[in-house]
């Protein structure tokens, strides 16, 4: 890092970076999603993405309903065996570089369907870059998801990564009483 | 509240009503299988009964109690409109008996009819277009029959590469998920299962909490750690 001047009126001056971080850079703040909707889960979608938390400041707010314009997959719900084919062929149809991210513990793991119907986690079908765990996950946790996405892109990690929980003090004082 | 459909019933058709019962204001009437769509038919067009609200149809499997009595029970529940009284129609068939169709009825008995075939293999005569109706043409078996696995999955499209039925890719280890289901049976019953949720885990102290380790690192191996 050299000297940081910051330019007045008039005056001229540039940056340097590298071309793979500033493409990263640009990538991050403009995904373009494709909502993969099938249960649940996407009341919690709907209220992630509208006013009240509001995916627009991370850049993610404009949902493109055909996968070749879309290069994030939110998969939000459970998906069955019946389902699997079509959410592969619509990953396959996104274009490079494209992410996915699994929505809530049904399509993470399959969550509680365990039985002949449901495939245990998308990942069983198609990669997963981002888990969001909960029965249905706040919109937080999802804004956790999202930001979580946003640094992976940024330093070009690709691999998969579930969303921590967060630490309420609360909830630890709780936990502390109960168990000693 | 339908005593009055049930007694209509034995009076038409007599022996060929196999019993009735009342319990609670639910009457029910099991029906021999020859005397199915008649009986529906009259319970529709008799201005007594008038059951022209078809509710539902289903059946259940009871194989323990064969063979003295056959194996599937296929139920309707019906409510007449005019009457506000409901009555169930119950009748019984072996594995591989065919019944009529009662969509010549209530038009809207043929989608619970296939259904019926779907989970069941029940087949139904006169049916116009017997398919299933909820899984997929490639899937074997009738997955409601008590005689389905519980664990068998039939994906329609392979898995990826290390994603057999019941494993888990990385990050989530392989103990990772819903307890309550995912249970390892030989193994807890072994005593050696210690496949608990994350939450208690961190109590019990048998490992650290997910949220501990860097995301994306790889690092979620599940360790062995002592709590202070």
């Amino acid at each position: 890092m050299g000297e940081v001047k910051v330019l007045q009126t008039g005056e001229a001056g540039y940056g340097t970076t590298r071309f793979d971080s500033l493409l990263a850079w640009a990538r991050k703040f403009s995904l373009f999603s494709y909502p993969f909707v099938t249960a649940c889960c996407g009341m919690e979608f709907m209220s992630t993405a509208c006013s009240r938390h509001d995916i627009a400041p991370f850049g993610a707010e404009a949902p493109r309903f055909s996968p070749r314009q879309a290069d994030l997959l939110w998969v939000v719900g459970t998906v069955v065996q019946r389902q699997a084919p079509v959410l592969k062929r619509i990953y396959e149809q996104m274009a490079d570089p494209k992410w996915v991210v699994a929505f809530g513990t049904c399509a993470s793991v399959g969550g509680f369907y365990d039985n002949y119907t449901t495939v245990p986690g998308i990942d069983k079908v198609i990669p997963v870059d981002i888990y969001i765990p909960g029965c249905p996950p706040r919109p937080e946790a999802v804004l956790d998801g999202l930001i979580l996405l946003q640094e992976k892109i940024s330093n070009g990690n690709r691999e998969p990564a579930i969303v921590p929980p967060r630490q309420l003090p609360g909830l630890v004082q709780i936990r502390k009483k109960e168990t000693a | 509240m339908s005593q009055v459909v049930l007694d209509r019933l034995v009076a038409q058709f007599g022996e060929r009503i196999i019993e009735t019962t009342t319990f609670r204001g639910d009457e029910v009437a099991i029906i021999a299988p020859d005397a199915w769509v008649e009986v529906a038919r009259f319970v529709k067009t008799d201005p007594a009964c008038a059951m022209n609200h078809f509710s539902d149809m289903t059946a259940v499997d009871y194989p323990e109690r064969e063979p003295e009595v056959p194996r599937f029970d296929v139920l309707v529940s019906v409510r007449s409109m005019v009457h506000k009284h409901r009555v169930r129609l119950k009748t019984r068939v072996e594995d591989g008996q065919n019944l009529p169709t009662l969509g010549v009825v209530w038009a809207g008995a043929s989608w619970a009819e296939r259904e019926i075939y779907d989970m069941f293999g029940i087949r139904f005569d006169g049916h116009p277009d017997l398919r299933r109706i909820l899984l997929y043409e490639e899937f074997v078996g009738h997955p409601l029959r008590k005689d389905y696995p519980i664990d068998r999955t039939q994906p329609l499209i392979p898995y990826r590469e290390g994603g057999l039925a019941g494993t888990k890719l990385p990050p989530f280890g392989q103990d990772e998920g819903q307890p309550w289901t995912r249970i390892n049976w030989p193994a807890r019953l072994k005593g050696v299962d210690t496949q608990v949720s994350p939450a208690i885990a961190l109590q019990q102290g048998q490992r650290r909490a997910l949220s501990e380790s860097t995301a994306g690192e790889g690092d979620l191996e599940p360790e062995v750690e002592a709590e202070e």
